[in-house]
């Protein structure tokens, strides 16, 4: 039985949500909104497993003393100290259990909780983004090396490109005339962009959809269970 | 057949004559192919009209403006009604200049229809592929011999792990950072599946970093029964396959942290990645490890195949279950694909030819006419 | 003390070099200007062709890590809209999405201000709102496309969805003119593209990072599955030139066009030092064999 209902679940909504998306007429319309509301509830409740897992782990880690387990304290602080000014206090226009704050709005110029938001989260964030700048840099001072006709072509087109999505590539090939202006670098740039690019994405795109219409075929009639925990 | 062939001479004729009909200035109708909720109006107004006022009696028989956006032909759909309901429609076009007015009316009953024919195309194919993918696992359980070309990714998992065990590291598994609800985590907790029970084999440590708690659950259930299979369940720790945040950033910086701690030997990252690929797969590239990515993204597909050892592009993400199982269900699915591909082809070189010879109708209608 | 490896020391002077190449040109602009493309010209056109007082959805699918590329185009449009007079609704896939809209509406009214202190107070419940974010991604589009008011029952600040003045025209999804989805991954553009334009026939836009564009480019076609992308800090540029203005997006375009030319500089690099590598390993092996 814990086996068989989930995949009794997942036959009978698959087949309904298949069927509703041809049948217009009622009552398919009102089971797919069912559903797609208890899928709603089930994402929200999903969101407190996972913070409950969180300090759950970091907490044993603190209490064990495990190898840099001052991180792992930061990490409950940060934890703390967010979801207290966002209850305490709230966000923006959200109201908190204290009201709007205005005392403290008045000394910080915004909430806690924004403060911490716009001057610790975001720059946070936006570092470990800007990673992936240097890490671009140092892939392609690796791996982009001429070695055969495909990688010269591959070459051609990398160049032509990132050039082209510059602001240089207008003053570059500004100077040719309006007759050969498909050789100007931005009008390149879109070609290779809008034609090969895009045929070559829409190739791996069919066939990664006819890969999810098979796994999804799959699920729905039971062949498929590792969702449930491995195995047949 | 001499009265078939003029039976159908004739309904060409009505057709033909019926699309070179003058359209109507106004027309109200039931919209089609809906749940009966919706009313599709029409107009097609003569030159000189420069604003329009829609108007829509209520249950009083008062018209009451409803749309006012001029456009010499348009549409306007109003939804929300009530089934099997009678509603009446009034456009006043306006000439300001000449300060006079031209009023049309019209009405509809709405009606909930049974199928969407804007969705035909899709449903045939729906039919022929699922058909097909049907028909060759039905075949396969018969004992039909299915071939599989090497995907050479998936051939290299042995070969990682067995890395591992010697030097003594962990293998690190990401199962990509989306939700259980994409089929490509799926398709990743299948491999996890395989692996863990490597792992177990083995005595190699796996550590499991999530995004999300439901992948979370679903990824300590893979493992744990994997285990349980290699006959190792007391070598399952329940701590190994964790939480980081469901932050994109934040769960890149902990797993980063990761492989710069642990030093993992082998790296997997396979599911759905989207910015964070390449600060994962060069973080992993940096600490020496062995690296297996693969992802039905297309745009991230380059940035690991700079960093990585093996990649799996997109489909061969999903065929990884049927590969390493060598189920003959799962790998007679991978055949149905296969079909799948095949009309595709064929559809588009048909809609090539179609649409050099100027039948638009054949493009239409997989278009859906909406 | 042990010397690191080559490869580390190489990876260290390519770091510090793209440093430099994007710090310099910050501190001192070169003053270049960007020219811009269909693709971005598609998605100001669609802004451009409805009339004032329509309703339009801006969905905030990003968080701050992204919020270099896509905040630019987030202020790009919402200028655009506000000066067509469309009333923006802003709804977030992303949990920090909200927030992230806040910021961007602040900012957009305090440049237009200061570019011209007589401009309109854009009013919170009648020009704009933001609904805030709802979990769910796909399955709630389409839960939109039945009744906006039951998804959002009531805005960021509690305020009941029936009580805000620019709501009242907006039953369901069918009723907003277009959704612009500014998108840093899943769930986001896609989910859009493939329920507010597929199910429901909403004209959509979209925004995404530079990395990401690619991919959505085979939706731009003639079924107008996308009308247009915006595809990272040049897209963003390039609409801020539509507009009139230079912003954060084309100051930006200076050090993200040397950065372009390090980087292939990096590239001639290693592979002149690849060809000496190929050469005196092929002169080696001949000497052993000679």
């Amino acid at each position: 039985m814990k086996r068989n209902l989930p995949l009794i679940v997942a036959f009978v909504s698959g087949v309904v949500i298949l069927i509703a998306g041809f049948i217009p007429r009622d009552p398919f319309p009102r089971i797919e909104s069912t559903l797609i509301d208890w899928f709603m509830i089930i994402s929200s409740f999903a969101i407190l497993l996972g913070q409950a897992s969180l300090l759950r782990m970091n907490v044993i880690r603190v209490a064990e003393k495990a190898p840099n387990w001052q991180y792992y304290l930061a990490g409950i602080i940060s934890f703390g100290l967010m979801l207290a000014f966002g209850l305490l206090w709230g966000m923006e226009k959200t109201p908190g259990l204290l009201g709007q704050g205005q005392g403290i709005v008045s000394q910080l110029g915004v909430k806690p909780f924004d403060y911490l938001f716009e001057n610790a989260f975001i720059p946070l964030s936006s570092t470990m983004f800007s990673l992936l700048a240097f890490y671009i840099a140092s892939a392609a001072y690796r791996a982009f090396i001429i070695r055969n006709f495909e990688s010269n072509l591959l070459m051609l087109t990398a160049v032509i490109v990132m050039l082209g999505r510059t602001s240089f590539a207008p003053m570059l090939t500004g100077w040719i005339p309006d007759s050969l202006g498909w050789l100007r670098l931005p009008e390149l740039t879109n070609f290779i962009m809008q034609y090969p690019n895009t045929a070559a994405q829409r190739a791996i795109l069919i066939s990664a959809a006819l890969g999810i219409v098979g796994a999804s075929l799959r699920i729905i009639l039971g062949i498929e269970r590792s969702y449930l925990g491995g195995g047949k | 057949m001499k009265k078939t062939l003029t039976g159908l001479l004739l309904a060409l004729l009505a057709c033909v004559l019926t699309a070179a009909a003058e359209q109507p200035a106004f027309s109200v109708q039931d919209n089609p192919w809906d749940d009966g909720t919706s009313v599709l109006v029409k107009w097609d107004l003569a030159t000189g009209a420069d604003s329009l006022s829609l108007q829509k009696a209520d249950s009083l028989g008062v018209f009451q403006e409803i749309f006012k956006e001029f456009a010499q032909t348009g549409q306007y759909t109003d939804s929300s009604l009530e089934i099997g309901k009678d509603f009446r429609y009034r456009l006043v076009a306006y000439n300001q200049a000449r300060g006079d007015s031209l009023v049309y009316q019209g009405s509809a009953r709405t009606k909930a229809q049974w199928f969407d024919m804007n969705k035909l195309s899709l449903l045939i194919l729906l039919v022929l592929i699922c058909g097909a993918i049907l028909y060759y696992i039905f075949s396969a359980r018969r004992g039909k011999d299915l071939f599989i070309r090497r995907i050479s990714g998936l051939d290299s998992m042995d070969e990682a792990i067995g890395r591992a065990t010697e030097k003594g590291r962990p293998i690190l598994f990401v199962p990509g950072i989306s939700d259980l609800g994409d089929i490509q985590t799926i398709a990743a907790l299948n491999i996890l599946s395989h692996l863990a029970y490597k792992s177990a084999e083995y005595g190699t440590e796996l550590l499991v970093p999530c995004r999300f708690s439901m992948v979370l659950s679903a990824a300590r259930e893979t493992v744990k029964e994997a285990y349980l299979k290699a006959g190792k369940p007391d070598a399952y720790r329940e701590d190994k396959v964790f939480y980081v945040t469901d932050d994109q950033f934040g769960f890149v910086a902990g797993v980063d942290g990761i492989m710069l701690r642990e030093q993992p030997a082998a790296n997997f990252f396979l599911g759905a990645f989207w910015a964070e690929s390449l600060i994962l797969t060069e973080t992993g590239f940096g600490t020496g490890a062995i690296q297996t990515a693969g992802t039905g993204q297309p745009h991230q597909i380059p940035f690991f195949v700079v960093s990585c050892d093996y990649t799996l592009i997109g489909e061969e993400l999903y065929a990884a279950s049927a590969y390493i199982s060598r189920d003959p269900q799962q790998l007679g699915s991978l055949k149905g694909h296969d079909f799948g591909k095949l009309l595709v082809i064929l559809l588009v070189l048909a809609g090539v030819v179609m649409e050099i010879i100027g039948a638009g109708w054949f493009k239409q209608f997989f278009e859906g006419g909406s | 003390m042990k010397m690191p490896e080559r490869s580390v020391v190489e990876r260290r002077i390519v770091f510090l070099l793209l440093v430099l190449a994007v710090a310099l040109p910050i501190i001192f602009p070169l003053g270049l200007k960007t020219q811009s493309t269909p693709l971005t010209e598609q998605v100001y056109d669609l802004v451009n062709s409805l009339p004032a007082g329509v309703p339009v959805i801006i969905s905030f699918d990003y968080d701050p890590s992204t919020i270099t590329e896509l905040q630019p185009m987030a202020e790009a449009v919402i200028e655009h809209a506000w000066k067509k007079g469309h009333k923006i609704i802003a709804t977030a896939m992303w949990p920090q999405g909200p927030q992230v809209a806040e910021m961007a509406f602040k900012d957009v009214q305090a440049r237009m201000e200061k570019q011209n202190p007589s401009v309109k107070k854009h009013i919170y419940g009648e020009d704009f709102i933001n609904l805030g974010y709802k979990p769910g991604g796909l399955v709630t589009i389409q839960g939109m496309g039945r009744s906006m008011e039951a998804i959002f029952p009531t805005d960021t600040s509690g305020l009941k969805y029936a009580e805000i003045p620019m709501l009242k025209p907006v039953r369901t999804l069918k009723d907003i003119r277009y959704v612009i989805s500014l998108s840093a991954g899943d769930p986001g553009l896609r989910d859009w593209i493939m329920t507010a334009n597929g199910k429901f026939n909403v004209p959509v836009a979209g925004g995404t990072t530079a990395v990401s564009a690619p991919g959505f480019l085979p939706y731009v076609n003639d079924q107008k599955q996308l009308h247009g992308l915006m595809g990272g800090l040049k897209a963003a540029a390039e609409y801020e030139l539509l507009l009139g203005y230079e912003g954060t997006a084309s100051l930006g375009m200076n050090p993200q066009s040397v950065a372009h030319i390090l980087i292939l500089a990096f590239i001639l690099f290693g592979n002149i030092r690849a060809w000496k590598k190929r050469k005196a390993d092929k002169l080696a092996q001949e000497a052993r064999h000679g």
